[in-house]
């Protein structure tokens, strides 16, 4: 497969989890901080957040466990940093799972916060999945138009 | 040896003369590694700390006595997270602002949270902006630049921040659209 082709691959890649919904405008924001000192910034930063979110879900999934009664406080705050390092990547849909799951703890619901959690880690599997795929052939493509920085 | 006030009147880089340092507080390791790429793309000569305490500590605000000859670090920037375990960035812009060598500094307030009484109280409290998370390029170029410029420093531009004194007039046009900026969604 020449450059050009797997260039093109990697960009309709991209944006199909645009289309999808589960990216914003901040993964782009993160891609415009690449350049060849550091090509592999966007990664990186993706990387963090699986090492940041799955300790988050390991202890929501505790919290969770915790009943009788839920402690919706501490868990409104774990959702919160997980929201965080989401936002941060530009992951749109797990965000959005995230403010769900933060109103049924205002609302002091304990059913709504697990169906929530479930979907939430469904979501973020899927993405984490995806962006994997993503990653490993933009690697393969070598740098892109989109790592122009100057510096 | 310059006494510690000194250190700091010496004052701004002059444009071109050199760096500004930023010292940037964030609990989340992601955000702490983003906002370190801003600040290095924006030209600026970055610490990154974890937490409010570490930040004091690093500053030499956290009450231990240093011994004699402790040169008070260099500071022109401070960009912290608004919600942090333990200290929250208010809390540390509050410190800050209290301090003789360090309350000219300008401090930064982010957060991920577009809430306006929390907007309210740290600019009252002396924050010289309020940033929505994700913070973007452009928000740390606006501001590194207005701050290599020298202007929102001391004297007549900082006169219209509100201050815990009796001053009771409006905010200029300039902090009505910084908080403005903020709450558009």
């Amino acid at each position: 497969m020449d450059r050009n082709q797997s260039r093109r691959q990697v960009a309709a890649m991209k944006q199909s989890l645009f289309d999808q919904g589960l990216l914003d405008e901040q993964f782009i924001q993160l891609e415009e901080l690449q350049d060849d000192a550091n090509p592999n910034f966007v990664e990186e930063i993706v990387t963090l957040h699986y090492r940041d979110s799955s300790r988050l879900i390991t202890s929501i999934e505790q919290a969770l466990k915790e009943r009788n009664p839920l402690d919706f406080n501490k868990l409104d705050t774990l959702m919160h940093q997980f929201k965080g390092s989401s936002s941060s990547i530009g992951a749109k849909k797990v965000k959005a799972e995230c403010n769900l799951f933060r109103e049924y703890c205002r609302a002091g619901s304990a059913e709504g916060c697990m169906r929530s959690f479930q979907q939430l880690k469904r979501e973020y599997a899927a993405l984490r999945k995806k962006l994997e795929a993503y990653f490993q052939l933009a690697r393969q493509a070598g740098p892109q138009e989109t790592a122009c920085r100057s510096k | 040896m310059a006494a510690a006030g000194d250190v700091f009147r010496q004052g701004l880089p002059e444009v071109g003369a050199g760096k500004l340092h930023v010292l940037a507080v964030d609990d989340s390791h992601v955000d702490r590694k983003v906002i370190e790429r801003l600040l290095k793309i924006s030209s600026c000569k970055v610490t990154v700390v974890e937490s409010g305490s570490r930040a004091l500590q690093y500053l030499g605000l956290d009450g231990e006595k240093s011994s004699i000859g402790f040169d008070t670090v260099k500071v022109n920037l401070i960009m912290t997270d608004y919600s942090m375990p333990g200290m929250t960035g208010y809390e540390l812009l509050k410190k800050i602002k209290e301090s003789s060598v360090f309350r000219e500094v300008p401090v930064v307030v982010m957060s991920s949270e577009n809430i306006l009484t929390r907007i309210d109280s740290c600019l009252e409290e002396g924050a010289e902006e309020f940033l929505l998370k994700p913070v973007k390029l452009s928000d740390v170029k606006r501001v590194t630049d207005f701050i290599m410029r020298g202007e929102g420093k001391k004297g007549v531009e900082k006169s219209h921040k509100r201050r815990r004194s009796d001053d009771c007039t409006p905010p200029s046009p300039s902090a009505l659209h910084s908080k403005k900026s903020r709450l558009s969604i």
